[in-house]
C-alpha cells in the first residue's frame, strides 16, 4: 500500500491525470503491481511542464490547438480561446455547476479541471446540443420556462443531458435529487423538472 | 407624403388602451421567451462572455480585512510577474486611506491572462493598520457600548391626541400603558431576519474598450439607459462618446444600477493601456461588496382583542445597512396592517460591511417579517385559526387593500386546502420525530410605470422593430415587448424584432422597483397604436375605405367587415423606400389606461420540521398574485415562483456569516457546504402560482411583479413553521441550530 501511495503522489505532481487514475486503479485492485508505477514515472517525469504549452482538445467532435499553462483550467480555455463562453464562471470551487461540460460522457467541472488533464479525452460543451439540430433538453428548457437571467442555464442543460443519459427513464423522484450539483439564483428549479420530465415522456 | 414621423411635439393620436380580455390574440396569452433558446444552448453572450482581440483580463485585490487605514502599497513585485501589463491602485487603495469592510477594492492588475493577473495580485504588498471592527448588527447593547448606533427614526400614532396643555412624551407614556391595560390580550416577543446578499451569479463587472475617444462599455447592468452618463461624468468625456451595452445580464435583483469604481477602472485601464480590459469581481468580492439587503432586529409588544385583532403595537427595531446606511425603514414596521394605535422606533447599527444595495423590494420583507410573525404568534396565543386571525387584521389595512386580500386569502386557502391541513399551533400529529404547519403572509408594493421611450420601425417589407434602451433581466422583457407589438400590429411575435441593450437607444428607465413592464408595454403600445394609424391612412387609399373603419389581425389589415384587405406586407409596400417610424413615450406618473400602480399578495406555506434534527422542509407553497393586466401568464408566473425559491433561501439557508471578532463575512467564497447556501433544485416542494387577475384588477393596466411576490415567502415559512412546533423560531434563516435552539428554550422554560 505504502508504494502504490508513493505512486500516486508522484503521478498527482505531474498533472498527468491518466497515470493518476491508472495508479488510483491499482490502489483500488489493492495487489502489489510494481510494473505500471515503475514504467510511469520516468514518463511522469517528462510530462512535467512550466509556462505556456500548446495542446490539443477534443472538443465538440473537432480537435483545437490551445495553448494554456498548468494552471489553465478547462473553463479558461474554451472561454477565452475558443469562444465556448456557454459553461460559466460563477464559482472557482464547482459548488455553483455552472461550468458543467461532459468529458468523455461524463459530467465534470470545467473550472476545477485543467485543460492539460483532459487532452485525448472527448469534451463537449452545452454549445453541441444547439444549432441545427437542437437537443430536446434546451427545447424543453425553452416550453418549459426553465431560465430567467439564463446565466446558470447552460450549466443545467448540460448536468440534465448527463442525468438523462445515464439514466433515461428517470422520475421525478430521481431528477430532484440528481441536479444538486447546480444553483439557481432567479429560482427556476420546479421549471426545470418538469423539462427534465417532459425529455423524459418524450413530449418535446 | 411624409411617412417619417419623429415630431414628438407633435399631439400623439391615441386614446391608448388595451384590449378587452376576449378580444386578444398575443397579450394575456402563454409564449415563450423569445431568447430561450439561446440561452438554453449558450450562444447569449453576457458581459462575463465578451472577448475583444488583445482584451486584457483583470482581477482586483479585495481588502482582507474589516476596518484598517492603509499604510503602504508596494505593487513593484506584481509588476513584474510575467503576463502582467498595468497595475492600478484605486483611489480608496492608497496611503493613508480607511477602509471601512472587507472586500473593498484597493488594487487591479490587468494581465493577458486570468493566472497571470491573478498571479500580480497574489504579489501586491500592502502593510494594514488595524482599526476596531464591529459587526454584530443583531446586538443592540453591543453595538450601543462600541458606539455604533444612531437614531432611525420614530412614528407615533394614537386614537386619543394629546391634549394643547399636555406634555406629549409623558402624555404617549400614560396613552400606551392605558391602551395594553385595555387590550383583551398582550403578546411581548422578539423577531428578526438576517442579512443576505444579492448574490447575482453572473458578479458585477464591465469589459470596457475605447475606439478612438469612444469609449463602449459591456456592462452587468440594470440600467443600460441611466450608466453612459455616470462613465461620461467620472471619464471627463462627453456622454455622447460612451456606449453602454447589455444584451443579457446574470442577475441582478437590484445590485446592477451603477457603473461602480470597478466599471470606471476598467475604462481608465483601458484606456492607459490601450486595450480592452476586463474586470469582473470573484466569487467572493462579490458576495461580499456587489450588494446584501440590511437585516433587522425588533423587540415587539402588542395588544389585540379576542378575534386577535391587533389594537396597539409598540416596536423598538434595529439592524445595519452596513458601513454608514440605516436600519428598515420605520414605514414597513408594523406593515401593511397598522393597528390604530402605534409606535415604531428604529435604531441604526454601523458595522463594517459594505454598504447595502436596494434588494428586491427594499424594506418590505423585513418589515413584513418583523410584523406578521407578530400577529401569527397572537393567532397561537388565542389558539386560533391563523387565517381568521389575518382575516381580523384586514380591517387595519392601510393600503385599501383590504377586500382584495380576503379574496386572494380564500383562493390562496382553497389552492393549499388550509381548512383540511389546519391544526392549532403545535398540536398536529407527530410522525416519527416529523411535524407539519401551515402558514401565511401578505404583501403590497407600487410597482408604477417608469419612463421609456420605443422608436418603432415598419419597413416596407413588411419587417417590424423597435428599439428602446432597455434591459432583460430575465424576467421576459424582450417577449413582452414583442406581443404588445404583434398584439397591436395583427402579427405574430416572431413577426417582430425587439432591440433593447444599449444606451445609444432611446432612453427606457432602469429596471428597478419592479418598473419596468408598465414602462415598456406603455411605450410600445403607443408606438405601434399610433404607426398603425398612418398605415392605416395609406391602405385606406389604396383600398378605397375610411381608415376609421380599418383593423389590423391575423397577418392582414382589413375593413371591419371583412369585405377588403390587405396582406400586412402589401400594407408595408405602401411605404414605398422609407421606413415608417413612429417614436412615442411614456412619462412618469401619466399612466392613463395602460398601466397603474399598487398589488396586493398573499402566500401560504406548507412545511414539515424535523424536531429531532431542526431540519424543515416546504411541502407545497402557494403564491397568489395581483399585477393588474398579465401580458405573458408564462414568463410573470415563472418570476412569481423564482421570488417564492428565494424566499426559501432566505428562509432556512441563507445568511452572510460574519466573524464576531474579525467581522469577516466567513461563507463568501462558495455555494458549498459551508458557504453561501442557497436551496437547491431537492430543496424545493411544490410552488402553485395563481395570477389574481379579475377584471377588477385586469381593468388598471399592467404593473410590474418583481418585488412583490418576493416579500411574503420569509413571513409564511416562519409562521408556518411555528405552527409545526407550538414554538416560534425568531430569526430567519431558521437554522437546524436555530430551531434546536427555540425548542430547547421553550423545553427549558416549561
Amino acid at each position: 500500500m505504502t508504494k502504490s501511495n508513493e505512486y500516486t503522489d508522484s503521478s498527482r505532481a505531474t498533472v498527468n491525470r491518466r497515470s493518476f487514475l491508472k495508479g488510483s486503479g491499482a490502489v483500488a485492485a489493492a495487489t502489489a503491481l510494481h510494473s505500471p508505477a515503475v514504467e510511469a514515472e520516468p514518463q511522469a517525469a517528462a510530462n512535467v511542464v512550466s509556462g505556456a504549452t500548446t495542446i490539443t482538445l477534443n472538443v465538440n467532435g473537432g480537435d483545437h490547438k490551445v495553448t494554456v499553462e498548468p494552471r489553465t483550467t478547462l473553463l479558461e480555455a474554451l472561454r477565452s480561446q475558443l469562444e465556448l463562453t456557454g459553461a460559466k464562471p460563477v464559482s472557482s470551487d464547482g459548488s455553483s455547476g455552472a461550468s458543467t461540460v461532459l468529458v468523455d460522457g461524463k459530467p465534470v467541472m470545467a473550472s476545477t479541471t485543467l485543460a492539460m488533464a483532459v487532452t485525448g479525452k472527448n469534451i463537449e460543451t452545452v454549445e453541441s446540443l444547439g444549432g441545427e439540430d437542437t437537443d430536446a433538453v434546451p427545447r424543453a428548457f425553452v416550453k418549459h420556462d426553465a431560465q430567467q437571467c439564463g446565466f446558470c442555464t447552460p450549466g443545467f442543460v448540460v448536468a440534465v443531458r448527463a442525468l438523462l443519459n445515464k439514466n433515461p427513464d428517470a422520475t421525478e423522484s430521481q431528477i430532484r435529487q440528481g441536479l444538486n450539483g447546480n444553483i439557481c439564483r432567479c429560482g427556476t428549479y420546479n421549471n426545470i423538472i418538469k423539462a427534465a420530465l417532459d425529455v423524459v415522456k418524450g413530449g418535446v | 407624403m411624409v411617412l417619417q414621423d419623429n415630431d414628438q411635439t407633435k399631439e400623439p393620436m391615441g386614446p391608448y388602451q388595451w384590449p378587452a380580455r376576449k378580444d386578444t390574440d398575443v397579450i394575456g396569452k402563454d409564449h415563450d421567451r423569445l431568447d430561450g433558446l439561446v440561452k438554453s444552448t449558450g450562444a447569449a453572450k453576457y458581459t462575463y462572455d465578451v472577448n475583444l482581440k488583445n482584451q486584457l483580463i483583470a482581477v482586483a485585490l479585495g481588502c482582507p480585512h474589516s476596518h484598517v487605514r492603509i499604510k503602504s502599497v508596494d505593487s513593484t513585485a506584481a509588476e513584474k510577474v510575467d503576463g502582467v501589463v498595468h497595475v492600478e491602485v484605486l483611489e480608496q487603495g492608497k496611503e493613508g486611506k480607511e477602509v471601512r469592510w472587507a472586500g473593498e477594492l484597493l488594487v487591479v492588475v490587468a494581465a493577458e491572462s486570468e493566472g497571470a493577473a491573478r498571479e500580480g495580485v497574489a504579489n501586491i504588498k500592502i502593510e494594514y493598520e488595524m482599526l476596531d471592527v464591529f459587526t454584530a448588527d443583531d446586538d443592540l447593547e453591543a453595538a450601543q457600548r462600541a458606539k455604533r448606533t444612531t437614531k432611525g427614526g420614530n412614528r407615533i400614532e394614537t386614537e386619543q391626541e394629546p391634549g394643547d396643555d399636555d406634555d406629549e412624551d409623558e402624555f404617549y407614556e400614560k396613552e400606551f400603558v392605558r391602551l395594553f391595560k385595555d387590550a383583551e390580550i398582550v403578546h411581548e416577543g422578539e423577531y428578526g431576519i438576517d442579512a443576505i446578499t444579492h448574490c447575482c451569479l453572473e458578479p458585477h463587472g464591465a469589459t470596457a474598450v475605447w475606439e478612438g475617444d469612444k469609449l463602449v462599455v459591456y456592462l452587468s447592468t440594470q440600467n443600460v439607459s441611466g450608466t453612459d452618463d455616470q462613465f461620461a461624468g467620472a471619464l471627463g468625456v462627453t456622454a455622447n462618446d460612451v456606449e453602454v451595452r447589455c444584451d443579457y445580464i446574470g442577475g441582478g435583483f437590484g445590485s446592477k444600477f451603477a457603473p461602480d469604481y470597478w466599471g470606471i477602472a476598467a475604462a481608465r485601464i483601458a484606456k492607459k493601456t490601450g486595450r480592452p480590459v476586463r474586470l469582473m469581481l470573484d466569487r467572493d468580492q462579490e458576495l461580499r461588496i456587489g450588494g446584501s439587503r440590511p437585516s433587522g432586529y425588533v423587540k415587539v409588544k402588542v395588544g389585540a382583542d379576542k378575534t386577535g385583532k391587533l389594537s396597539v403595537w409598540d416596536s423598538h427595531h434595529w439592524g445595519t445597512g452596513g458601513s454608514g446606511r440605516g436600519a428598515v425603514s420605520i414605514g414597513v414596521v408594523p406593515y401593511v396592517m397598522v393597528p390604530p394605535n402605534r409606535r415604531s422606533i428604529a435604531t441604526n447599527i454601523n458595522t463594517n460591511n459594505a454598504p447595502v444595495r436596494a434588494w428586491r423590494a427594499p424594506n418590505h420583507p423585513q418589515g413584513c417579517a418583523l410584523s406578521q410573525t407578530v400577529i401569527d404568534d397572537v393567532a397561537g396565543k388565542l389558539g386560533k385559526d391563523s387565517y381568521d386571525v389575518f382575516m381580523a387584521n384586514l380591517a387595519n389595512c392601510t393600503n385599501g387593500k383590504a377586500e382584495v386580500y380576503a379574496d386572494q386569502m380564500k383562493v390562496a386557502a382553497r389552492l393549499m386546502d388550509w381548512k383540511a391541513k389546519w391544526h392549532p399551533h403545535g398540536k398536529g400529529a407527530v410522525k416519527g420525530s416529523v411535524v407539519e404547519g401551515l402558514g401565511m403572509g401578505l404583501h403590497t408594493w407600487g410597482g408604477a410605470a417608469h419612463p421609456s421611450t420605443c422608436t418603432l420601425k415598419i419597413h416596407p417589407d413588411g419587417s417590424v422593430e423597435s428599439f428602446l434602451g432597455s434591459q432583460d433581466l430575465g424576467s421576459g422583457t424582450r417577449t413582452v415587448c414583442a406581443q404588445v407589438l404583434a398584439e397591436t400590429l395583427g402579427l405574430k411575435v416572431t413577426d417582430v424584432t425587439v432591440n433593447l441593450g444599449s444606451s445609444k437607444y432611446p432612453i427606457s428607465g432602469p429596471s428597478g422597483g419592479s418598473t419596468t413592464v408598465g414602462g415598456v408595454s406603455q411605450s410600445h403600445r403607443r408606438s405601434a397604436q399610433d404607426g398603425l394609424q398612418k398605415l392605416f391612412v395609406l391602405v385606406a387609399a389604396k383600398l378605397g375605405a375610411k381608415a376609421s373603419d380599418l383593423i389590423a389581425a391575423g397577418g392582414r389589415i382589413q375593413t371591419t367587415d371583412g369585405n377588403k384587405s390587405l396582406s400586412w406586407k402589401q400594407a408595408c409596400g405602401l411605404l414605398g423606400v422609407t421606413p415608417l417610424e413612429t417614436t412615442r413615450s411614456h412619462e412618469r406618473g401619466k399612466d392613463g389606461a395602460l398601466s397603474s400602480s399598487g398589488v396586493a399578495g398573499v402566500q401560504m406555506a406548507h412545511v414539515s420540521v424535523d424536531k429531532d434534527t431542526g431540519v424543515i422542509r416546504v411541502n407545497k407553497f402557494v403564491a397568489v398574485q395581483d399585477q393588474g393586466l398579465v401580458i405573458n401568464p408564462k414568463t410573470c408566473k415563472s418570476q412569481i415562483s423564482g421570488a417564492v425559491i428565494m424566499g426559501i433561501a432566505a428562509s432556512i439557508y441563507e445568511q452572510r456569516v460574519n466573524d464576531p471578532r474579525t467581522g469577516l463575512f466567513l461563507n463568501s467564497g462558495s455555494f458549498d457546504r459551508d458557504g453561501y447556501g442557497l436551496a437547491r433544485l431537492g430543496d424545493v416542494g411544490d410552488i402553485v402560482v395563481e395570477l389574481y387577475e379579475p377584471e377588477s384588477e385586469r381593468s388598471r393596466g399592467v404593473i410590474g411583479n418583481g418585488e412583490p411576490p418576493a416579500i411574503s415567502p420569509k413571513t409564511a415559512i416562519s409562521n408556518a413553521v411555528a405552527n409545526a412546533l407550538g414554538v416560534r423560531v425568531p430569526v430567519v434563516p431558521m437554522t437546524p441550530k436555530r430551531v434546536l435552539d427555540a425548542l430547547a428554550k421553550a423545553a427549558g422554560k416549561a
